[in-house]
């Protein structure tokens, strides 16, 4: 399906791409940025930073009770102590799910999102429908999704609009006794951390 | 300012797009606005709320017809322009007919992250009165700010209740503008969707905002 409004860049692909190839360039002269450093800041957060490092921390607190409590406790600790702290990061609170309760986020006013646990922010939470819809109808953006949440569980959005930035601990699925830490961190999808997704398990 | 990026709520930009195994960056030029971003932020002459200033200031039509990554680029050039480290005409001016002279050794990446780690918490050690404490009954200010401010249009006015005191954070109203940090505290303050969107909303469902001192009055 042809939508314009989704990806404006690609009708202006190559105007924009020549701009950001002239302001490197302006800055490169100036001395204000050098290529080298750019490369290490892409591949950082190409490779090294992203939703792999949340699966770790919500499989630790799956498998791990103390852990679990310190991470609900003290968010930004415990994920410091898995090596995890970067910018954007400095205070995270990690929000659980039950079965009475689901949490999901969403930041109305730009995407703020938890990069050292979940890396740079994917289409959807940046997207316009998203970060409008997300506080007001978030019954019917989580249908969008695929999950029709019950009556009787209540929705928890939070609208990120400080320096704090939230991480949902999923619940762990049915059927996974037998999983080890590694598997289990297999198991568990970014979506699943931003609210939008519930994990199902192996019974289903 | 009540802009356009203040979104909660809107209706009308149609379904979310959901993408499967997504990259990163789309295309290699979104990477380079990012990491000249990441870069420049380090160089300290702007903090993050200056840059959220910035960007809300951007011309409404522009701000929604285009990608996130090119209003990351067109924000990056109003602020370098704004902190006079770059001028408007070097920007629109051709590369081979520009002379420049370099201003600065630029930072390597080490630097870069180091910097980053030092100043990465809005949290400030301060000794500051909270207003109010977990369980209090809050108002949000009906505020209608020409500047920048972190309250949502949805929430001004509604009814809430403190749910968690965060501690003493830096005011990004005052930040912004380069005119101090105003220390103050930060809540999470719990809303009843009812109370926000009227009875279409779920009776069970809650909305929680940050809000610090200044953007709350008992109720």
């Amino acid at each position: 399906m042809a939508d314009h409004t989704e990806h404006p860049e690609h009708s202006h692909l190559s105007d924009t791409d020549l701009r950001v190839r002239a302001l490197e360039s302006l800055l490169t002269e100036k001395g204000l940025v050098d290529g080298e450093a750019l490369n290490a800041i892409v591949d950082t957060y190409e490779n090294k930073v992203g939703p792999r490092n949340g699966a770790r921390v919500v499989a630790r607190a799956w498998v791990d009770s103390e852990y679990r409590a310190w991470l609900l406790r003290d968010g930004t600790a415990a994920i410091d102590s898995l090596g995890y702290a970067s910018t954007q990061g400095a205070d995270i609170v990690v929000l659980e799910n039950t079965a009475e309760v689901h949490n999901m986020t969403v930041c109305t006013l730009c995407s703020c999102y938890p990069w050292p646990v979940l890396g740079l922010p994917p289409a959807l939470y940046k997207s316009f429908p998203y970060r409008s819809r997300a506080v007001k109808d978030p019954r019917g953006v989580l249908r969008e999704f695929g999950q029709d949440i019950p009556e009787d569980v209540e929705v928890r959005v939070w609208d990120s609009t400080s320096e704090v930035r939230y991480l949902v601990l999923p619940e762990r699925p049915a059927g996974t006794e037998g999983l080890d830490e590694e598997a289990l961190a297999e198991l568990v999808t970014r979506n699943s951390m931003i609210g939008t997704d519930r994990l199902k398990g192996n019974n289903g | 300012m009540d802009g356009v990026h203040d979104m909660g709520g809107m209706d009308g930009f149609g379904p979310i797009p959901i993408e499967e195994d997504e990259p990163v960056f789309h295309a290699p030029w979104e990477g380079r606005v990012w990491a000249m971003n990441m870069a420049l932020a380090a160089l300290g002459k702007w903090n993050i709320d200056a840059g959220r200033n910035i960007m809300e200031q951007m011309d409404p039509v522009r701000y929604l017809s285009s990608s996130y990554y090119q209003r990351w680029l067109y924000r990056t050039e109003d602020i370098l322009v704004e902190r006079g480290m770059v001028g408007r005409e070097e920007i629109e001016t051709p590369p081979e007919q520009r002379k420049l002279e370099k201003l600065a050794d630029p930072l390597s990446h080490e630097e870069i992250v180091t910097r980053q780690r030092a100043g990465k918490s809005a949290r400030l050690d301060e000794d500051i009165p909270a207003q109010f404490k977990a369980g209090d009954q809050v108002r949000a200010r009906n505020i209608h700010s020409r500047g920048h401010i972190r309250l949502p249009r949805y929430a001004r006015g509604k009814a809430g209740v403190i749910d968690r005191d965060y501690g003493v954070f830096i005011f990004p109203d005052t930040h912004a503008v380069f005119a101090g940090t105003k220390p103050q505290h930060l809540y999470s303050v719990r809303f009843a969707a009812r109370e926000l969107w009227g009875e279409e909303a779920s009776a069970r469902d809650k909305v929680y905002l940050d809000m610090w001192d200044d953007y709350l009055e008992a109720c």
